[in-house]
């Protein structure tokens, strides 16, 4: 896990690439007063916020983030046509449960964007990262963390709990490096 | 043949408001009433954004794009609310 | 006019996602199983009317239209949040869960 850019110019490297793109769609232009434009924005913002924010791990692999992010967007897809049968189809038949998913990964922002993936895909909306911050003594790290999720339909938990890690984890753990 | 589309569209998507306004009005409990508002906001999204269209006009796209945030921003205020009571600690 | 056709089916299919997501919200028993209508199904639906958006407004108007992609991303990164907020909060008030939910007991109380 790397938390500082390479270079001190330019802190977020993906962020700014963010910032460029948003600023030409907001406008809606590739003229080049709005490339000069976005280009400044894309690198005073990131030099300006950097001492509010904590710092983050940065994604080390973006070749693989692309490829994960085109199997999420195919996920979803798959995903919510299962879930639009099992809405239409009878209430009776679900099989609505509570599963806690043992997490490798340790930081927040790795956690955050797995949690938001696991909402999005089969049929899962993620409820809580145990243990809760708060409940713990001062100072202390939690060993091992746990993902609960809601499941509208489960059919096998061991199953469940195997394919959110190997297809939304281990590829999460590779992209951070950590 | 796209004015009929866009007239079932609009009603696939009036139906969809007075459904979220039903659960809106009943209820049974306030996280309930959140979803069902935040359900609203993203339906009322679509409502401009085809209105637009029918229109001939992209300027409903700015409206759209306002609406959106402040009801992601107001869902999680009103959540915050019932979990600590305060919403900036 | 094949613009016309893509657009007609994008936007039946939005539609068809968005109600089927409001009546998952009606339907469903309790208020975890209500969740997962309006977190997916209204996400990909208003994904398929924005897309229908995009082609409406690059085909009949000058130039080529892209940032109803915006909102799309936008809504895609927000729901995730605004569904793990308002299920944190319905846990927070211990909403009864439909009976016959597993793995209740996973639930701890904060």
């Amino acid at each position: 896990m790397r938390l500082e850019s390479r270079y001190r110019w330019l802190p977020t490297p993906f962020r700014s690439l963010l910032l460029f793109v948003v600023w030409l769609l907001l406008n809606n232009s590739v003229s080049p007063g709005h490339l000069v434009l976005a280009t400044l924005f894309a690198f005073l913002i990131p030099i300006i916020t950097f001492p509010f924010r904590e710092p983050q791990p940065l994604i080390i692999k973006p070749g693989l983030a692309i490829k994960q992010l085109l199997l999420v967007l195919f996920d979803i897809v798959t995903a919510n046509l299962q879930v639009a049968l099992l809405i239409l189809g009878p209430v009776k038949k679900l099989r609505p449960a509570f599963v806690k998913v043992p997490l490798d990964l340790s930081h927040e922002m790795p956690i955050t964007i797995l949690a938001s993936t696991v909402s999005l895909t089969p049929g899962t909306v993620s409820a809580e990262v145990y243990p809760i911050p708060e409940s713990l003594p001062e100072g202390e790290e939690p060993t091992q963390r746990y993902l609960l999720i809601h499941v509208l339909d489960l059919a096998d938990e061991q199953e469940l709990i195997d394919t959110i890690k190997q297809r939304y984890e281990a590829p999460l753990k590779e992209i951070f490096q950590c | 043949m796209l004015e009929t589309v866009f007239l079932i569209v609009f009603a696939m998507i009036g139906l969809s408001l007075l459904l979220n306004l039903w659960r809106l009005v009943v209820g049974p409990s306030v996280p309930d009433r959140i979803l069902a508002l935040d359900t609203m906001y993203i339906n009322t999204i679509a409502l401009i954004i085809l209105y637009g269209m029918s229109m001939g006009t992209g300027l409903y796209f700015e409206a759209a794009l306002l609406i959106a945030m402040l009801g992601f921003v107001s869902t999680v205020a009103v959540c915050k609310y019932l979990l600590r009571g305060d919403i900036i600690e | 006019m094949y613009s016309e056709w893509v657009v007609s089916i994008l936007l039946l299919i939005g539609g068809a996602f968005i109600l089927i997501g409001s009546i998952g919200l009606i339907k469903m028993p309790d208020f975890f199983m209500r969740l997962h209508g309006p977190t997916k199904a209204t996400t990909l639906g208003m994904a398929g009317v924005l897309i229908a958006a995009m082609v409406f407004f690059s085909t009949t108007q000058e130039g080529i239209s892209v940032k109803e992609l915006l909102i799309t991303i936008f809504l895609l990164i927000t729901a995730p949040i605004s569904g793990y907020m308002l299920i944190k909060s319905a846990i927070h008030h211990k909403l009864k869960a439909k009976d016959g939910t597993k793995g209740l007991d996973n639930v701890e109380d904060d």
